[in-house]
């Protein structure tokens, strides 16, 4: 089981405060511009940030910042590719997880620019579980799908969390998508993270 | 041969041209009248001031001094470099980054060519040294700002890549490294092109100079070879210096990506 403990960590204005967050998935909402994003990406390490994060009592700064970022799966709200093909950007694509989105191989022979939003989301979230990471950090995984891919995505990130016991920090503003996935829920108001029951 | 010696008036003549033209700019509303005027003006006092220069220069064949107006040209092409950037480094670096560049290459290959290649007694003689670092300088700026300006521009057009790549563990060298080799190139073209059509298109203007002063035709080609090889080298290295090193100063030590370090104007 991998933990993913933050001490005294802070962004910008936000006050210093601590979480663990073991194999579970663990919701974080708050009204847009309140941060969320960046403090995702400072737990990525690729902001600026006050504090230590870990993984299983490894921080961040005694990893090297490309080790680190490979184990914290970070996926930001919008999925970015830079070659043509989709499937230039995969190197060892799982079948089982394809399917798992209702996708198949084939469309690692799909171009990049011909995909719809959708489909990128999907594809950006294999592109990030093909390398194993051992903590997710998803920025409103699905906000770009419609009902049935949310649920199909929802199982996929469930599932992967319990096979591999990671643990998964998830920004969601969907009150009825929190209550399907998470048995603890944060807060982020402007300079305070909060947890409350869901 | 004689060299038939130009007068003012001659000059006065080919000025006409200019002002027809800056006139022309006028009536097609192109904003650029006063550009032209004072572009032709500064043409003018430079090349006279650097002309009276270079002739004391040639009395006084001193090293100190040469050294001096070496270090203003390397200045100046530095301050050029900075400003033909759309989006530069804040501070020290701005300026710091196209002038150590400029300097490492130009200086080295202008130094190999006057030791190595031409063999000019003493070295430093400001006949060849001037004219040869002159030429270095003006082609590597060009390209010291063609390739950083692609690099700042694009780095921040493309910062979700660059930052998706960094996610997806890449190091900050191979996340980047589409737009560092892209830089490189454009700074590098325009030299590659002159070499190309070198000849056939164009007649080089140093070349041209050499024989409308009355120097063999064979030996002003033989030193345009010299001298576009030692451009193209130059403008290579530093293209690729300058590069590397503002591709690396776009990250932190813990590479992360750091756009706030580049300015715009306003």
């Amino acid at each position: 089981m991998t933990r993913l403990t933050l001490k005294q960590f802070s962004v910008l204005n936000l006050k210093p405060f601590n979480l663990n967050v073991n194999d579970e998935i663990v919701c974080l909402s708050g009204a847009s511009g309140a941060g969320k994003s960046l403090l995702l990406r400072a737990i990525a390490d690729l902001d600026e940030h006050k504090g230590e994060a870990s993984l299983d009592n490894i921080a961040c700064y005694d990893t090297s910042p490309v080790l680190w970022r490979q184990k914290v799966g970070l996926l930001p709200a919008e999925s970015a590719w830079w070659m043509d093909k989709v499937g230039d950007h995969f190197s060892n694509p799982s079948h089982e997880h394809f399917a798992q989105l209702g996708l198949s191989l084939e469309s690692l022979n799909w171009d990049v620019t011909r995909c719809s939003t959708g489909e990128k989301q999907r594809l950006a979230i294999l592109r990030l579980l093909m390398q194993q990471p051992k903590a997710l950090l998803l920025d409103e995984a699905t906000a770009s799908l419609d009902s049935e891919n949310i649920l199909k995505v929802e199982s996929l990130i469930k599932s992967y969390s319990e096979t591999n016991r990671v643990p998964v920090l998830w920004v969601s503003h969907d009150q009825e998508q929190i209550k399907r996935i998470a048995r603890r829920k944060l807060i982020l108001d402007k300079t305070e993270l909060k947890e409350v029951s869901v | 041969m004689n060299i038939i010696s130009l007068t003012a008036f001659d000059l006065t003549l080919a000025a006409i041209l200019v002002l027809l033209l800056a006139l022309l700019t006028i009536v097609l509303r192109l904003n650029l009248a006063s550009r032209i005027i004072i572009a032709a003006i500064r043409t003018v006092v430079q090349l006279l001031l650097i002309g009276l220069v270079l002739k004391t220069l040639f009395i006084n064949s001193h090293l100190v001094w040469i050294v001096l107006l070496s270090l203003i040209m390397l200045l100046v092409a530095g301050r050029e470099v900075m400003a033909r950037q759309q989006r530069r480094f804040g501070g020290a670096w701005g300026y710091g980054l196209g002038t150590l560049s400029m300097f490492v290459s130009s200086f080295t290959v202008t130094i190999y060519a006057l030791i190595v290649v031409v063999g000019t007694d003493p070295w430093y003689t400001p006949q060849y040294a001037i004219p040869l670092l002159g030429m270095m300088l003006g082609n590597t700026m060009t390209g010291v700002a063609l390739a950083l300006d692609k690099l700042t521009t694009t780095a921040w057009q493309q910062r979700n890549i660059i930052e998706a790549r960094l996610i997806l563990g890449q190091d900050w060298h191979k996340a980047i490294g589409d737009i560092t080799r892209d830089s490189v190139r454009v700074g590098m073209i325009p030299m590659i092109n002159a070499m190309a059509a070198a000849g056939i298109v164009s007649l080089p203007g140093m070349m041209t100079g050499q024989i409308l002063s009355g120097t063999d035709p064979i030996e002003a080609v033989k030193y345009q070879i010299l001298i576009m090889f030692l451009i193209s080298a130059g403008t290579g290295f530093s293209a690729i210096l300058a590069t590397w090193i503002g591709a690396k100063h776009l990250f932190d030590n813990r590479q992360r990506l750091r756009l706030e370090r580049l300015h715009t104007d306003t």
